[in-house]
């Protein structure tokens, strides 16, 4: 990696569907290495944001540089966990086959799996503990075991930048855990995370920098920084409840694909 | 012994088994991505879209093959035109394509003074009158589509189980998704001869939704696919032979006893 500067930067990025522009004017930049949760409330665009990052959708302005070069020019630093509706469970591959599909951008389209490659599928199937279900179909597989084997393939990926759309929503402990570990583990080696999370609480707690988004740049920054109230307010409006002590309770309903509702809250500094 | 042997004493026989056979392992491995990708319909409707394109070259006394190509890769791009950006979702641009297709082309060969036995030649195949340079037009394709599937394997893969992840990787999704309507195209051109137009959809479905109960990796579901397509062939040339049956129809009732077959298993085994 000898790129300089090791950086995400978002220029005045305005990313939309055709005419319908979702996030407007946006920029931040993110130092390499940091963990971003990004936040903000329903439909606020953190989704649109992603697919933008990943290259999917097409900036309507503005643009987006990793490394100080522009997005596309890098082959597959960056690994996207995708979000459940878009894969296709049904598909006849086994964990270790999807795990190996992060491997595809470097070993080359018309080559085989080499040795090394072999490891590192195998040793990230170990760090996801997923590593006895190799041979099973993925469409067996739990919900969590199933996000495990796919942030299993972003290691093997050996990314810059890892993005995760909601990956605390829906899951069980032990893949929330897993997955923080991960976060952990991914900052020793200088990967830059970039998680969307409902959970204010965590993203206080296990994250460097806060990016508070509601179709624009809120606030972005520190947690201490990021979660006053002023931002909060301007970021979830009605759906922001201060208490009497300096409490702020945030009641957001969960997204529309969820079945039950819960409740989210952060302490005011 | 000699059962076997007695129908290959004829060539046309010989060439008959030897397209149906290369035909049959075609469909089952394009048939693979067909049923993975939801492309059912799609290969039905392809199938009949060539049909215009046939009966123009018959008409002209041109190659039937090259006529179905032309037509099956000008449906395949203007139903990607069509259902480009979302302007209308795609199996309605195929329902509309497959329909005024297949109008256009009955209406070209009701024309002609010999409609019937044409007709029925163009839709059920006839595997019988599988020429020397049919059989190596067939081959020449076949390998080419093949070859092609085996080079994109990885690609294909991706494309079919993970879109983001194709996008993330920079493969060009959209070239290769028309690449492989393309493919889809000329699989059931080369198909025509033998089971023909009104068969070749089942060809591409049932030998690949046999192996898809059979297999849990898409190699070796590819595998699977292409023997039960080339057994399907062998089996169903020599009902046809015995039977006096139509060739087209007992190689799909065959491997529809295979789907048959795989299916009980399955459910029996409790899997």
């Amino acid at each position: 990696m000898t790129h300089t500067p090791h950086r995400l930067e978002v220029e005045n990025a305005s990313i939309g569907y055709g005419e319908k522009i979702i996030m407007r004017d946006l920029s931040f930049q993110v130092p390499h290495g940091a963990r971003v949760a990004v936040v903000g409330p329903n439909g606020a665009g953190k989704s649109t944001l992603f697919k933008a990052l990943v290259g999917i959708l097409p900036l309507q302005s503005g643009r987006i540089l990793i490394h100080g070069e522009s997005l596309g020019t890098h082959k597959d630093c960056v690994a996207y966990i995708p979000q459940r509706e878009d894969v296709d469970w049904r598909f006849p591959v086994t964990v270790s086959d999807v795990v190996m599909m992060g491997r595809f951008g470097q070993m080359g389209w018309l080559n085989r799996a080499s040795k090394m490659d072999k490891q590192l599928v195998r040793k990230s199937m170990e760090q996801m503990g997923i590593a006895d279900l190799a041979e099973r179909s993925i469409g067996q597989l739990s919900g969590g075991q199933q996000q495990r084997a796919f942030l299993a393939r972003a290691i093997a990926q050996e990314p810059h930048i890892l993005l995760m759309d909601e990956p605390f929503t829906g899951v069980d402990v032990t893949t929330q855990e897993t997955t923080l570990n991960l976060l952990d583990h991914l900052r020793d080696q200088h990967v830059t995370a970039i998680v969307s999370t409902h959970d204010l609480n965590l993203a206080a707690s296990r994250f460097d920098l806060v990016l508070l988004l509601n179709h624009k740049l809120i606030a972005f920054g520190t947690p201490q920084e990021v979660f006053v109230k002023e931002n909060l307010s301007q970021a979830f409006g009605n759906s922001l409840l201060v208490m009497e002590n300096g409490m702020m309770l945030v009641d957001e309903c969960c997204p529309p694909d969820e079945q039950f509702a819960h409740h989210e809250h952060t302490e005011a500094k | 012994m000699n059962f076997l042997l007695e129908p290959l004493t004829y060539q046309f026989m010989q060439r008959g088994l030897l397209a149906s056979v290369i035909v049959g392992v075609l469909c089952a491995v394009m048939g693979t991505y067909v049923v993975l990708r939801g492309m059912a319909f799609l290969g039905d409707a392809m199938a009949h879209a060539i049909l215009p394109g046939v009966a123009i070259a018959y008409i002209f006394k041109g190659d039937l093959l090259i006529g179905a190509g032309v037509a099956a890769i000008a449906v395949a791009l203007i139903i990607g035109l069509f259902s480009k950006g979302g302007a209308v979702k795609e199996d309605t641009a195929i329902g509309i394509m497959f329909a005024a297709a297949l109008s256009l082309g009955v209406a070209l060969i009701s024309t002609m003074q010999t409609y019937a036995v044409d007709l029925s030649h163009i839709l059920f195949g006839n595997v019988l009158g599988v020429s020397p340079s049919d059989l190596w037009l067939i081959g020449g394709l076949s390998f080419a589509i093949l070859l092609t599937v085996g080079l994109l394997f990885k690609p294909f893969l991706v494309i079919s189980f993970d879109p983001v992840l194709a996008a993330t990787l920079r493969l060009p999704a959209e070239l290769l998704r028309n690449l492989m309507l393309v493919l889809l195209a000329l699989t059931v051109v080369v198909s025509l001869q033998t089971v023909g137009v009104s068969l070749a959809a089942a060809m591409l479905v049932t030998p690949a939704a046999t192996a898809y109960l059979l297999t849990r990796r898409l190699l070796p579901m590819m595998l699977v696919s292409a023997v039960v397509g080339a057994l399907s062939s062998i089996i169903g040339l020599y009902l046809s032979y015995y039977f006096n049956i139509v060739s087209g129809s007992a190689i799909v009732l065959t491997a529809t006893l295979f789907f048959l077959l795989a299916f009980l298993w399955k459910r029996f085994r409790g899997a």
